[in-house]
């Protein structure tokens, strides 16, 4: 009797194992297929945004002129090339690379709040770019200048904070507060700057500073493809360690992680990936904020699954909200970066109230 | 001798919490580190750690210095539950678990880390929670799995701070059984701060009593856990009973 009933248990225990075993690979197959998922919602907005447009073509005249590529040069060619195109493609690399190091972001300083915006780089970036339209005045600005102005202070804010953490060590309170530091600092330096600005100056600040893809070309994707190949894989081979750090800085380092390292590092990619994009579009902040907490929800905090749905789903927000600006009042467009926002905050506030498990 | 502390001595700038502290830990050993609150034990096993690093003196795992170990080589020395941890954003208990496998694997976990966390949460009785979020569950099952994240490390030296004294007395006994279980079965060292001093002398083969950062007294619980030690450690009178070759404590009233 006491062999059988112990023969009993130990098959219990083994059908027991088996069925967390295959729960959990259950639990992984699901966030791969919601990675599917939004990459083909991405794709399908994409298909439909092409077709919109104030320039009159039928859908399938645009599906034509796509496939036969830029050959004919008519008007027609063109406003899909070298308008419409680019900056759809624009939304994905910019929704997709914000939302990746939002992500990240918010996992490496383990802060609900951390994003471009709050850690002071889009104040940076909006500086920047305040300082190459008022040292332009009157003149048209180049697109160099408004860049690189944008990028480099874009950076500034991190290396400020990075210094810092020489001399004290990097926990993530005293980055999160350096960095609402910068950015009041910064938002000071634009205000200045504008203030001393004439009012059209300070209008085209104003946009960059909501964020817009109107400006969007060939020239602007090529290099913000670039940023995002480069450094979204780096995030990617740092998201095991950053969800390690969730347990605790020091449960982490016992587990064999460098906490401080891996915070800087992260920090580091963040930024320059956050400034090689926002430079082109202007502070689309919100995206970074908020993507990766309504994938939270849904998907839970491992960072490896994260980033990719995180990146898709800021990439179809980005997306759609860019479609929304330029359809609605056509020939003219809205900043997307007011209409993100717009579609978002309610979003994330319904999902906020209607969410099962304890989060927030 | 698995860890051997020799004068260690920790202190931040104008104070010194850890004084000449020499101590010992053999294989297959359960050592519980006792003493008031501010006497150093924590300290202690962070040093151990090297969460914080000691300004004199050494540490010795298997004879080598702690010092010029890779994290990832002392990761797998040595694992620890710090005290009080709280998890940052939602993980399900299995994920929790795998990621005491990081110093053996980069970034995708193998079949056999898959394995042991299954292992563990067999063993700790936690497999019904394996696919909940780890916020969901209660202080005692959440160190349960912190317990079970430190086993899957697979060190042969584990270091666990406070693990006890926030849960009812069930899953204290319960989290006990399992340490002395795995001492046991896999031949680890166990370090472990305690407050109750009478789980202390049931569940350890030794204890080391701490005071104002010094050893005050070290070896089985009938010579640490004295009449006279705790009244000068602790400040209290107590009534000391003997018990299968243990000492009990009934306290009895703060010394005047």
């Amino acid at each position: 009797m006491a062999t059988s009933s112990a023969v009993g248990t130990k098959a219990k225990a083994k059908i027991k194992r088996i069925e967390v075993a295959e729960s959990y690979k259950k639990l992984i197959r699901r966030k791969i297929n919601y990675i599917i998922l939004f990459f083909v919602i991405v794709l399908i907005i994409a298909g439909i945004a092409v077709a919109l447009g104030c320039f009159p073509l039928s859908v399938s005249a645009v599906y034509s002129i796509i496939f036969h590529g830029l050959s004919t040069q008519t008007l027609g060619d063109e406003s899909i090339w070298l308008l419409r195109l680019p900056r759809i493609i624009l939304a994905i690399l910019v929704g997709f690379g914000l939302a990746a190091a939002g992500t990240m972001m918010q996992g490496a300083l383990k802060n609900p709040l951390a994003s471009p915006f709050t850690l002071g780089i889009a104040a940076g970036a909006a500086f920047g770019a305040s300082l190459a339209l008022f040292l332009a005045e009157g003149a048209v600005v180049s697109e160099y200048l408004l860049v690189g102005c944008a990028f480099f202070f874009a950076l500034i804010p991190t290396f400020i904070i990075m210094l810092l953490t020489r001399f004290r060590r990097a926990t993530p309170e005293t980055m999160v507060l350096a960095g609402i530091g910068m950015l009041y600092l910064f938002g000071a330096f634009q205000g200045l700057v504008q203030f001393i600005s004439s009012p059209t100056t300070v209008q085209a600040a104003v946009i960059f500073g909501v964020g817009t893809l109107a400006r969007a070309s060939w020239l602007q994707v090529i290099p913000a493809a670039i940023v995002l190949i480069c450094f979204v894989p780096l995030l990617m081979w740092k998201a095991w360690d950053v969800n390690i750090l969730g347990a605790g800085d020091e449960a982490a380092e016992s587990m064999g992680v460098n906490t401080a390292r891996t915070r800087v590092l992260v920090m580091l990619i963040t930024t320059i990936l956050t400034a090689g994009l926002v430079c082109f579009t202007g502070t689309i902040g919100f995206i970074g904020l908020i993507t990766p907490h309504i994938c939270r929800m849904f998907m839970g905090g491992d960072n490896r699954f994260l980033i990719p749905v995180a990146g898709f789903f800021g990439a179809a927000l980005l997306l759609g909200a860019d479609t929304v600006a330029r359809t609605v009042v056509a020939p003219e467009s809205i900043p997307v970066g007011i209409l993100v926002s717009l579609i978002a905050g309610p979003l994330f506030l319904i999902m906020l109230l209607s969410k099962k498990g304890g989060y927030l | 001798m698995r860890l051997k502390v020799k004068d260690m001595e920790f202190g931040y700038a104008s104070v010194t919490i850890l004084k000449n502290v020499t101590m010992e830990l053999a294989e297959s050993e359960v050592l519980g580190v006792v003493g008031p609150n501010g006497a150093g034990k924590s300290t202690l096993i962070r040093c151990i750690d090297r969460i914080i690093s000691p300004q004199k003196g050494s540490i010795l795992v298997d004879g080598t210095d702690i010092k010029t170990m890779s994290s990832t080589d002392r990761a797998k020395k040595i694992g620890y539950v710090p005290q009080g941890v709280s998890q940052a954003f939602p993980t399900t208990v299995f994920d929790t678990v795998l990621m005491g496998r990081r110093p053996h694997f980069g970034w995708w976990s193998r079949k056999e880390d898959n394995e042991k966390v299954l292992d563990m949460l067999e063993m700790l009785n936690l497999e019904q929670f394996a696919m909940r979020g780890i916020n969901e569950l209660s202080g005692g099952q959440q160190q349960k799995v912190f317990l079970a994240r430190a086993l899957t490390q697979e060190a042969d030296i584990l270091l666990l701070d406070e693990p006890v004294s926030a849960l009812d007395i069930r899953h204290q006994l319960e989290v006990l059984n399992v340490i002395r279980s795995v001492v046991k079965e896999s031949g680890i060292s166990v370090m472990i701060s305690i407050h109750d001093l009478n789980l202390a002398s049931r569940f350890t083969d030794r204890l080391l009593l701490m005071y104002n950062g010094t050893v005050f007294a070290t070896g089985p619980s009938s010579s640490v856990l004295t009449h006279d030690n705790i009244k000068q450690v602790y400040g209290v009178e107590a009534n000391v009973s003997m018990h299968g070759g243990r000492n009990y404590i009934a306290p009895d009233k703060p010394v005047e």
